[in-house]
């Protein structure tokens, strides 16, 4: 028997971590691999809580969220590309072309 | 300290270490696979949960084509070590804010959760095929409208996908 406690801290640890990627990287691949990181922490948190409710929604919902995260992959990786095709980098310190 | 304890730790370990490893690495391949590595871990605490379904749904999903779409545009950019660098003295700030992200997040969840919550194992009485019916039972009753507009938003990405990538052609007269 895993106490709940355990899971959640878990599941804030990586999110930490994530966001810590989310802040310190400068590759825009990095960081949106960052992002995944985030979700799949929330989505641990999901699954346990509904666990300990002993609630199929919980499943159902990180199941939509895990369908909702591919289709973001597929048009964020697009994005990337395009990106990397104008400016030759993908460093997020160089998109400043709005910067006045 | 159970079995399943131990098995948690253990496994526990293993998501953050590879979660440290995909963000300190400097070569993005590198933190990919840590991050594959990652994500077949949260799926056997998913198998700990009792949710197999979700957890095969991550390996296919997550750790199969999310992965490999990941490593394939690194591979196409040839971004595996571009901008890796960074110094150490720009991480106190971000760390610092990080901290606190985690002590209060970790603080609010285990504060906002049931006291004597337990995780229930899947033990030998719940039959894992009739969970796993209920399961689909509930996605395509109860939650029908939900399943098919995923399907639309995952329409609209895949063209969304391919009109961002496309080639623009100029029509000249």
């Amino acid at each position: 028997m895993v106490p709940i406690n355990y899971y959640i801290i878990l599941s804030a640890i990586l999110f930490t971590i994530g966001a810590l990627g989310v802040l310190i990287r400068r590759n825009a691949l990095i960081i949106f691999m960052s992002v995944e990181l985030m979700l799949n922490a929330a989505n641990l948190a999901i699954v346990a809580f509904g666990s300990i409710l002993k609630s199929f929604s919980g499943q159902i919902f990180v199941f939509f969220v895990i369908s909702v995260a591919a289709a973001e992959v597929a048009v964020g990786l697009a994005l990337i590309v395009e990106i990397f095709k104008s400016k030759r980098s993908i460093d997020v310190d160089q998109m400043s072309s709005l910067k006045g | 300290m159970t079995l399943e304890l131990i098995f948690f730790l253990i496994l526990s370990l293993i998501a953050i270490a590879t979660a440290l490893g995909m963000l300190l690495s400097r070569n993005a391949i590198y933190s990919a696979l840590f991050l594959v590595l990652n994500f077949i871990t949260i799926a056997v605490f998913y198998l700990l949960l009792g949710a197999p379904f979700i957890a095969m749904a991550q390996v296919t999903v997550y750790a199969g084509a999310i992965m490999v779409l990941f490593l394939f545009v690194i591979m196409l950019l040839g971004a595996e070590s571009i901008s890796g660098e960074f110094n150490w003295r720009k991480i106190i700030f971000p760390g610092s804010l990080a901290l606190i992200l985690a002590v209060e997040s970790a603080y609010l969840l285990v504060a906002r959760a049931r006291p004597a919550g337990e995780v229930v194992p899947p033990d030998a009485a719940v039959n894992t095929i009739t969970n796993l019916r209920d399961l689909g039972e509930a996605l395509f009753n109860q939650y029908l409208l939900p399943f098919e507009v995923t399907s639309i938003l995952l329409l609209v990405a895949m063209v969304g996908a391919i009109v961002l990538i496309r080639k623009e052609r100029r029509v000249y007269q």
